[in-house]
């Protein structure tokens, strides 16, 4: 465990480990209460292991009511919880304390309800983000937001983090797609925010609690609403000589009024790292390349794609590769998609920072990062959804030296900082959790905050849940770590990561 | 951005309303009046101002002159506004962009006032009321991507920003849209903008049956055709609709497909092959008349001087059918829009019993009613929104947490709120 500092562990709580595992063990099964350090030990760190923390107990609830009773003993008797969906977030949301009860949802995994009339899907929170759309492309329909992660993320999660993915340009968020949730707040209250109908009455509370980090409430139900498929995608493969080409081109589009489903550009260190790692057959003598893909009718895609190679060839691409066939457009993002075991092999460890720019500052940004590389002595590599201005800069360094990480951290801190200078965001998707949580007052100001911490209090008055995640504790402004992988192996080496 | 403490304007606090011009001018407002315990209305370009309860507030905060574009970046997709600029003159400068406001705002001035009024943006995210295309591309909320406001302390707060990707502390945006003035003072809002489509066009089905449509209608929602409205007018309205390529003016189900030129002609052709339709049951409308099509929809025009009640009730698409049956009186009038999920409903007579009888029906088919337009008698006893005891209870903690002594818009939704 890093120097982090973490709420204040309540040593009455840890003397009454005993207790709370029997009281808990009346309230549901209690199999379903593990406290073993063995049985711990798996729930001790998520995606970003950098942190690690086993907590005082592992609950596993299987009813909406076994969470209400749960949190309503928690509450009464001042115990902490973290909410944890599959443990893939990569901002440490759902990093234990040493003194809470952790809530792995884990049986909350079945899919109730498939409604094509109304075009949506009712399910438990811990159903996969990928399972939703197996559940129901046999019918030809498809959940939209597709995290990388998607084969493992839960839905649950997805919502407590706001998800994106590739094509979160033209279909939106996670918070774009959904209908509803049920919740339980920390006081054991089971309410449920939208439902099947669009949009609610009165406050919105299903946008407030998405992307709220796991901070106000404990989802137990989601409602997501689910898209046709789209009859054809073609992507292509374009190379460019700069940087600022690349950039150019995508702002062009994009005032074309083309919307791409998806629009992925990646420098020359990782175009050629991805390239060796996977055979995709990209450009790699490009300074920058991109993938851009077109969903629809088969006109309308043609008609994009044949607008996007205009401003392509106009903005001096050096090559430009249409896909044929699903298999050739597959082909095209298998590289990108091995982004992260690509660097694995480049060096022993890398950090993914996830910082969100203007899109016409991609240049900009890029140079900054091309000159704090070398300020820091550490090599970089740099993937950007760029339709939706979300850059991952990849950090390469060596965690067994000690001043290496350290200067990986500053590199990550002063990178997003830049983010925040030119117009952007701390985090596009992956959350603040602790990774950026001492980073926030780079985006806001005390009054901003503690606005927020209000809504917190109002909802959790003895911020039992979750605590010491998004906000500052100190409010200083110390710079922290990032997503840390060691010998190229992330918690889930298997999880496509981007 | 640290607030000044001791910001002196001229404004004269004997005044009952208040028109500033700066957002300094709105702390220092804002701040008295919480010092003071004086509710405040907040009021924009009262396009909107008839919806929602009757309260009583001793202090209007005009924003009609807090206007103006402060930034408008066509290719970052975003243009950012002060709250009372008036949502015609964004519409303007995007259009020379060849850009839109996907969300297509309603126009409520002509229900209240027979003529054009579509109200100023902090309005329309106050009330977050989407327009035809809220199926495809979400509503108001889903546009907004940062504010800057006021809240009832008089702190400025902000929330979001100008990119689309943005998952950095709470959602702010999403919990001020549809709060009705109830919470902050918006100042500065960011609003998603997007190009407009090459072509629109749209399949009018000539038929007078609600459940014929609502087939329709789920069909193409469903079909890979892609659409971006539809609406469904029973006989009574059609002949509102004098449109060159229209060649009845009975009952009527219109969809509409936006794209480039080419796909819509191929998805129009599709779709009518989909839904079974032969030639003289449908006729297709050009741009131009498509255009005018979906404004009068958005603009509630067929209820243009109408004196009757106007109810917005909002369903699941499956159960709009059992609601208008179980709610048809002879005396009313209503037409479907969001591709059958949105039942606009006018009422000639209305009181409490119906109303309670509404609020039963459409929360036993999950879904929510607002009134929109009531007779003002029956104004202060009726529920103009719906909403149970625990979301009740949660509100009124949010309430607190943003204009702790209730001083903006006091019970303008709920009582206590």
């Amino acid at each position: 465990m890093s120097s982090l500092q973490m709420p204040k562990v309540d040593s009455s709580i840890l003397s009454k480990k005993d207790k709370i595992v029997s009281d808990i063990g009346r309230i549901i099964n209690p199999k379903n209460v593990l406290s073993h350090p063995d049985e711990l030990r798996p729930f001790e760190t998520d995606g970003l292991t950098a942190y690690r923390q086993m907590p005082l107990v592992v609950v596993m609830p299987e009813t909406v009511e076994e969470v209400s009773n749960i949190l309503k003993y928690c509450n009464d008797n001042k115990v902490k919880v973290v909410p944890r969906g599959a443990g893939t977030g990569l901002s440490g949301g759902s990093l234990p304390l040493e003194d809470c009860v952790l809530m792995a949802m884990g049986k909350f995994n079945k899919i109730l309800e498939i409604d094509y009339e109304n075009r949506c899907v009712v399910t438990q929170p811990c159903v996969t983000n990928l399972a939703i759309t197996h559940a129901v492309q046999d019918k030809g329909f498809y959940y939209a937001p597709d995290p990388s992660s998607q084969i493992a993320c839960s839905i649950g999660g997805n919502v407590a983090e706001n998800s994106g993915g590739v094509h979160s340009l033209k279909y939106g968020a996670t918070t774009n797609n959904l209908l509803g949730i049920e919740v339980v707040l920390m006081d054991g209250t089971i309410t449920k925010f939208g439902g099947k109908a669009m949009d609610s009455e009165g406050y919105d509370f299903l946008g407030l609690m998405t992307g709220s980090e796991g901070l106000l409430g404990v989802i137990t139900e989601v409602t997501v609403k689910i898209l046709k498929s789209p009859e054809i995608v073609k992507a292509a493969l374009i190379g460019f000589p700069t940087i600022e080409d690349a950039g150019n081109c995508v702002a062009e589009i994009i005032a074309e009024g083309c919307i791409p489903a998806g629009m992925e550009i990646m420098d020359k260190a990782l175009t050629k790292a991805t390239n060796d790692y996977s055979k995709a057959g990209y450009p790699t003598d490009a300074e920058a390349m991109m993938i851009v893909e077109f969903d629809g009718t088969e006109h309308e895609v043609e008609a994009y794609i044949e607008k996007a190679k205009q401003i392509a060839e106009k903005n001096n691409s050096s090559s430009l590769k249409v896909s044929k066939s699903n298999e050739e457009r597959l082909k095209f993002w298998a590289g990108r998609k091995a982004a992260f075991p690509a660097c694995g092999v480049l060096a022993p460890d890398y950090m993914c920072m996830d910082g969100s720019i203007p899109r016409g500052k991609l240049a900009e940004v890029l140079k900054e990062i091309t000159r704090l590389s070398k300020k820091y002595d550490l090599p970089v590599a740099n993937a950007f959804h760029a339709g939706d201005g979300n850059l991952h800069p990849l950090i390469m360094f060596d965690a067994n030296d000690k001043n290496s990480l350290k200067k990986c951290e500053e590199f990550g801190a002063d990178i997003l900082k830049y983010c925040v200078k030119v117009g952007g965001a701390l985090t596009g998707e992956h959350g603040v959790g602790i990774e950026k949580r001492e980073l926030m007052c780079e985006a806001f100001n005390d009054k901003d905050i503690q606005q927020q911490l209000t809504i917190k209090v109002a909802l959790d008055p003895n911020s039992l849940l979750n605590p010491g995640k998004v906000y500052p504790i100190l409010r200083k402004c110390a710079e922290e770590g990032r997503v840390h992988v060691h010998g190229g192996k992330t918690k889930f080496p298997d999880i496509p990561r981007f | 951005m640290e607030e000044k403490q001791n910001f002196q304007t001229s404004l004269d606090f004997n005044q009952n309303t208040f028109k500033p011009s700066t957002r300094e001018e709105i702390v220092e407002i804002v701040k008295n009046c919480y010092k003071k315990n004086i509710p405040l209305e907040i009021s924009g370009l009262q396009s909107k101002n008839k919806i929602g309860r009757n309260f009583q507030a001793e202090k209007t905060l005009d924003l009609s002159n807090y206007k103006g574009i402060i930034d408008y970046k066509p290719e970052e997709l975003y243009i950012k506004v002060k709250a009372g600029t008036p949502i015609s003159e964004i519409e303007e400068v995007l259009k020379k962009n060849n850009q839109q406001l996907a969300f297509e705002p309603n126009d409520f001035g002509y229900l209240f006032s027979g003529e054009s009024n579509s109200g100023s943006i902090g309005g329309v995210v106050a009330c977050n009321f989407a327009g035809s295309r809220r199926f495809k591309v979400g509503s108001v909320r889903d546009h907004l991507l940062g504010f800057q406001g006021v809240n009832g302390k008089g702190e400025t707060i902000k929330s979001g920003g100008t990119v689309v990707k943005n998952v950095t502390g709470y959602d702010l945006c999403k919990i001020l849209s549809g709060s009705f003035g109830t919470l902050t003072v918006l100042t500065e809002i960011s609003i998603k903008v997007l190009p407009k489509p090459e072509t629109s066009k749209t399949l009018i089905i000539k038929n007078s049956h609600v459940k014929k449509a609502l087939d329709y209608l789920g069909q193409s929602l469903s079909s890979s055709t892609d659409p971006s409205g539809g609406v469904f007018y029973p006989d009574y309205f059609g002949k509102n609709f004098i449109l060159n390529d229209l060649t009845h003016d009975g009952g009527l189900t219109g969809i509409r497909i936006e794209g480039p030129t080419n796909s819509v002609d191929q998805r129009i052709d599709r779709l009518s092959k989909e839904l079974a339709l032969i030639n003289s049951e449908y006729s297709v409308l050009d741009n131009v008349q498509t255009e005018i099509f979906w404004n009068k929809t958005k603009n509630l025009e067929v209820f243009k001087n109408s004196k009757s009640n106007l109810i917005r009730i909002v369903v699941p698409i499956s159960e709009t059918l059992q609601v208008i049956q179980t709610l048809k009186k002879d005396d009313l009038n209503y037409f479907i829009d969001w591709g059958g999920s949105l039942i606009w409903m006018a009422f000639d007579h209305l009181n409490l019993k119906i109303l309670s009888e509404i609020k039963e029906i459409t929360k036993n088919h999950q879904g929510y009613y607002t009134l929109i337009k009531i007779e003002d008698d029956f104004k202060a006893s009726a529920d103009i929104f719906t909403i149970d005891p625990i979301k009740y209870k949660i509100s009124e903690k949010i309430k607190k947490s943003f204009d702790p002594k209730r001083i903006f818009n006091p019970g303008k939704m709920y009582t206590g709120i």
